[in-house]
């Protein structure tokens, strides 16, 4: 005779049992994630608006509410409006190069060639590199006396070496060049958004089209570009988003000099919370940034509802 | 007889436009080795051919920047932050994602998107009340700041890369291990985890890159030189005064930079995946 093992019924103790019902596991599950995040961004960020209402500075710290007095004394500042007026062309500029460069990036990957590995590998390289070492290299690509753009093209004979320009130094050249450096950075990962999108779109979509006499560029900008579109907006999104609040740029190649001409946001708040220790005036620098954050999430909201249905 | 002519100018355009791109994008960093290698006598003499090595090259520079400087410090503060942030993340993350994941109401989508949001929520703007709230709890100065806060943006990028990861996960595979005899905490832990290994692994080698990238809060938070982590030491402490130690700075910036990129291009395919929320099928 076999002897089948009778099932042993442990005690189960009350703990188990709570884990055993789906929405406690679950809301025990995801807590700590949500407390972190509740605890270091939410309450900070409700700090951050209360600074910026405040008589707050690190030498003298106090709750005293002034109301909008610190914003308007800070719209009333000609130098703010400048930094304002720098955000936007610093982000809209580098987004749309780097939009440009990562269209046609991803026309040339997109067709295969010997060595398409490696060339990706080594376009991919400003986009994952930090930041802050990518902007001390170019730092010195456009250094004064040494900078190797000027010595080719000075090689080049394009000008002399008194005419050569001193990158940094001029208003206008230094807005350049934290432009290019933000887009040099950003469009490698233009390039594998277009990549991505690209290979989505099935392949039969676009034979019928070719079937139904649709031409190169009908193709690109009537099939592909609008099929694609979702996919390069939250692209964009992420681009803007860090652009507009980036700091490490501006800071590691200009310190928003000469006089101003590259100060943005993130660099203005920095300057004035932080250095200065004026942290009523500085978060309320850093608070502009938030109606394009807010304009944001809501295009990605709604893109986000609009997709699950 | 026009025709081949037509077609090879093509593939002429096509690889000068491939040349293009892969020198705008690549030359920085080739100018960083040729540099970091460059005797100083070589590199600051205007009348030579900065494109290659009209000196032998010299391992002076990395010499130097082991020996005399706090490199070596750097490197071992980075990594200490890099591992106990990435710790954090797992702990908090994988559990998060899981249940974000299985979570079939309307609710647990909206504190997907709530989390996701956060990862948009920048330095710059959180950066004042977080210092404040560092200098509270006595941190200020100290590496384990930001093992405190990097973990602000770790938690909610991971949570959501994990939880598109788990939602690919077929549930049939836990509900027979639950129907077989385990909790259900069970077979989170012995079903879901050890099927999900590679993208716990991609989850943990994006941390800790997000972690070397990070550069504004450290720059907010740490002013002393041995507390800082490599890329915030390597820009801006190897500058004494107004000059320059350009060769010492891009063998430190070389260094630091290529194990991120290794882990970039091994895992971007993930990473893109990740971020545009499975958009992308």
């Amino acid at each position: 005779m076999a002897v089948i093992a009778e099932p042993v019924v442990k005690p189960v103790p009350r703990f188990r049992f709570i884990l055993d019902r789906r929405e406690v596991l679950e809301t025990i599950l995801v807590a700590p994630a949500i407390l972190y995040v509740l605890l270091l961004v939410g309450l900070p960020l409700l700090l951050a608006v209360y600074y910026s209402l405040s008589a707050y500075t690190i030498y003298n710290p106090t709750w005293k509410f002034v109301g909008l007095a610190n914003f308007e004394q800070i719209l009333q500042n000609p130098t703010f409006l400048d930094t304002l007026r720098n955000t936007f062309i610093f982000t809209f500029g580098s987004q749309l190069l780097g939009l440009v460069l990562g269209k046609f990036g991803a026309f040339l990957l997109l067709q295969p060639f010997p060595g398409r590995k490696i060339v990706r590998a080594l376009i991919i390289l400003p986009f994952a590199v930090p930041v802050a070492l990518a902007t001390i290299a170019w730092q010195w690509m456009f250094d004064s006396l040494y900078s190797v753009i000027n010595w080719t093209m000075i090689a080049a004979g394009i000008l002399t070496r008194d005419e050569a320009p001193n990158w940094l130094g001029n208003p206008y050249l230094a807005m350049l060049c934290i432009v290019i450096i933000n887009a040099w950075r950003f469009f490698p990962f233009a390039i594998v958004i277009f990549l991505a999108g690209i290979t989505a779109v099935p392949q039969d979509v676009i034979d019928a089209a070719t079937v139904d006499g649709a031409g190169f560029w009908r193709r690109n900008y009537q099939i592909i570009l609008p099929m694609i579109l979702p996919i390069v907006a939250i692209g964009l999104i992420f681009g803007i988003v860090f652009t507009f609040t980036d700091l490490s740029i501006v800071f590691l190649l200009t310190m928003g000099g000469p006089g101003g001409a590259t100060s943005v946001l993130g660099f203005a708040g920095f300057q004035t919370g932080i250095v200065s220790g004026d942290v009523a005036h500085g978060a309320a620098i850093s608070l502009f940034m938030l109606p394009v954050l807010l304009v944001v999430v809501i295009f990605m909201l709604r893109f986000i509802r609009r997709r699950e249905i | 007889m026009l025709r081949p002519f037509a077609r090879s100018l093509r593939v002429a355009g096509f690889f000068l436009g491939v040349a293009f791109f892969v020198i705008l994008a690549a030359f920085p960093f080739y100018w960083m080795v040729i540099t970091a290698f460059k005797q100083n006598s070589d590199l600051y003499k205007v009348t030579n051919i900065p494109f290659w090595f009209n000196e032998p090259p010299t391992l002076e520079h990395v010499k130097y920047l082991f020996e005399e400087t706090l490199f070596a410090r750097w490197l071992l503060n980075s990594l200490v932050i890099g591992v106990c942030v990435t710790a954090i993340t797992l702990i908090t993350a994988i559990p998060a994602g899981y249940s974000l994941a299985r979570m079939t109401s309307r609710k647990g989508e909206a504190l997907g998107i709530m989390i996701f949001l956060t990862y948009l929520v920048p330095p710059t703007l959180l950066f004042l009340p977080l210092s404040r709230i560092i200098a509270e709890l006595g941190l200020q100065n100290s590496m384990w700041s930001l093992v405190l806060v990097y973990p602000t943006f770790t938690i909610p990028f991971c949570s959501w890369l994990l939880m598109g990861f788990f939602k690919a996960l077929p549930v049939e595979i836990e509900e027979a291990a639950i129907v077989d005899g385990c909790s259900l905490f069970g077979a989170f832990i012995k079903m879901a985890i050890p099927l999900s290994v590679p993208a716990i692994l991609t989850v943990m080698i994006f941390t800790f890159t997000l972690t070397l990238q990070e550069f504004v809060y450290a720059l907010t938070f740490i002013s002393s030189s041995d507390q800082k982590p490599i890329t915030l030491g390597v820009s801006t402490d190897l500058i004494r005064g107004d000059v320059f130690f350009w060769g010492e700075i891009m063998a430190g910036a070389l260094i630091a930079a290529i194990p991120v990129a290794i882990a970039y291009n091994l895992f971007l395919d993930r990473f893109i995946a990740g971020i545009t929320g499975g958009a992308v099928k």
